[in-house]
């Protein structure tokens, strides 16, 4: 690589590979030397200003190198992720996990049991990719077969995406900077464009609009998780999304799972929420450590889903009605029949 | 004996990280312990002695940080083989970002968080840049997007590192990481090691006790900002 990055000139290499830009970021004097060669450029840096870097000149011409290729492996296509299977280990009293789950692809599997139960143990599982290795004795396959271990520690095989209640955006930027940064990191072609699909998708989840230049720590909860969840299903590099909880604030939380699932993510959600734990497809029982059951979501728990989707639209109403001022002098008779 | 170089900048998660990391590694029954540099106090031993970890301190005082490690690391080392450790941690703060107390054949950690920004990682020096493995923290309070953005910026800055999550609260990843350390190659004596990089120099009037600002003062290894 060396031979054909050498002989450039450092504005070839520029306009060849853009995001070399970023490595040179913190390298002196660019202007100047962007007719010399890539090589001559490294030879010119005085052995003074190497030593304010941090970084002796072997090292240097060794990090360029590896940079570049770790950049070029990015644009590689990965093995798609189609499914992923949990094989069972054993409990926290050592009992045997009967169980072997295989999720695919759009599907969404809920996970529920009390605090301090293992629900993190078992996602931290699937994280590792746990080969008999981990406390629980579980064993993780993706595609029904044993993965590439590199995965582990590759940044950018990473399989699970986060999502919990707990997260805000920290940066100071507009939401439209925000996303065309990630999308760079994501070596993107059509950056413009995937940004304000994705801003226009956040907005259709989102119960209050909010503009391409408005700040992201800015927006409203709603509109956080919103922006969070468009921009996880369109550019994290992650085929597993993991979720915990979803507050039914100003977000449209039905069509934000659905967007995940249309983009073929595997979803595994934390809640102790009746109504998205019935949007899930299955839902896992965790007990002292261990899988205790698999729950498939029956035609009638499926039929009281849009029941409680309508209570769940009352009660919305009833607080709207708070918000803007007004009194609660009126329960929808429906609400009073449960009560 | 294994040693591990572990640096980060103040209040990244080093110890709470090295907290949840090291009971990993007392359930496989290894004993470790830890020797924590810092400038004017700590209290952060009485953490690690609760955990029934061995824990030193050493204050740096008015010495530069780095330069104090150095010249007491292999009496640490002693301190430990003396106590039967299987494993000394050695945990320093980076102060000015250029610090780099990591030696060749020893393992190299670098702690970061998430809080500090994406464009940390292109500032930090030698102690991100010639890590083995960097540990990035706080991610269970930013964004996805953000935890992506960051650790590809950490990636950039070092390519060959393993780089790996670790959440200090619940010690998610914490179990990963001790599996790493225990790959960490063997050290009896570091008589003869270098260290991978050059520290920071300063040799100047001012290291002497000097206190008086002026030209007429300033006398040694002396720089001038380009104002101009």
């Amino acid at each position: 690589m060396w031979d054909h990055l050498s002989v450039m000139t450092v504005k070839q290499l520029f306009t060849s590979y853009p995001y070399a830009t970023d490595f040179f970021s913190s390298l002196p004097n660019l202007q100047q030397s962007e007719e010399s060669s890539v090589a001559a450029y490294f030879a010119a840096i005085e052995e003074d200003t190497l030593q304010d870097l941090g970084i002796g000149r072997q090292e240097l011409l060794d990090q360029f190198l590896s940079f570049m290729l770790q950049m070029e492996k990015l644009k590689e296509d990965k093995v798609k992720i189609e499914s992923i299977t949990i094989i069972g280990g054993r409990d926290k009293q050592g009992k045997v996990e009967d169980i072997e789950l295989t999720i695919h692809a759009g599907e969404i599997v809920c996970i529920v049991g009390p605090t301090g139960s293992g629900k993190s143990r078992l996602l931290a599982d699937i994280e590792w990719v746990a080969q008999h290795d981990t406390p629980t004795n579980r064993k993780i396959l993706i595609n029904g077969q044993l993965p590439d271990m590199r995965c582990r520690f590759s940044v950018e095989h990473k399989l699970v995406a986060q999502l919990s209640q707990n997260m805000n955006f920290i940066m100071d930027l507009s939401v439209e900077e925000f996303v065309s940064m990630h999308a760079e990191s994501r070596m993107l072609e059509n950056i413009e464009e995937v940004t304000s699909h994705i801003i226009a998708k956040a907005n259709e989840l989102a119960g209050e609009q909010f503009n391409p230049d408005t700040p992201v720590t800015s927006l409203s909860g709603g509109q956080s998780r919103a922006l969070m969840i468009a921009d996880t299903a369109y550019l994290s590099s992650s085929p597993i999304v993991l979720i915990d909880e979803i507050e039914n604030a100003g977000i449209d939380r039905q069509n934000a799972l659905r967007l995940l699932i249309d983009k073929q993510k595997i979803v595994l959600m934390a809640t102790h929420d009746p109504i998205l734990a019935l949007m899930g497809d299955k839902r896992i029982v965790i007990k002292n450590g261990g899988i205790s059951k698999v729950i498939e979501t029956s035609e009638k728990e499926r039929e009281n889903l849009i029941l409680l989707t309508q209570i769940d639209r009352k009660m919305l109403a009833i607080r709207e009605v708070l918000r803007s001022g007004g009194r609660i002098n009126e329960i929808p008779v429906e609400l009073e029949e449960i009560i | 004996m294994q040693l591990i170089t572990v640096a980060g900048p103040p209040s990244a998660g080093k110890t709470s990280v090295m907290l949840k990391i090291i009971e990993t590694l007392q359930e496989e029954t290894l004993k470790v312990g830890v020797i924590k540099f810092d400038c004017l106090s700590t209290q952060d031993q009485i953490l690690y002695q609760k955990k029934g970890i061995e824990a030193k301190i050493g204050l740096s005082g008015n010495l530069c940080p780095d330069h104090f490690f150095v010249s007491n690391v292999q009496d640490c080392l002693t301190w430990s083989q003396k106590n039967n450790l299987d494993m000394l941690i050695t945990e320093s703060a980076g102060l000015c970002n250029r610090c780099s107390p990591h030696i060749r054949d020893v393992m190299a950690v670098c702690v970061i968080d998430n809080l500090s920004g994406v464009n940390t990682p292109r500032k930090v020096g030698p102690m991100l840049k010639l890590a083995d493995i960097v540990i990035i923290t706080k991610g269970d309070i930013v964004s996805q997007a953000e935890r992506e953005v960051f650790a590809f910026r950490v990636k950039q800055a070092n390519p060959s590192a393993i780089i790996v999550h670790v959440n200090g609260i619940t010690g998610q990843g914490a179990r990963e990481v001790g599996q790493l350390f225990k790959g960490a190659q063997g050290v009896d004596s570091l008589t003869d090691y270098h260290l991978r990089f050059s520290m920071p120099a300063a040799t100047c009037s001012y290291c002497l006790g000097q206190t008086r600002i002026g030209q007429n003062f300033q006398m040694g290894n002396v720089r001038k900002m380009d104002l101009s």
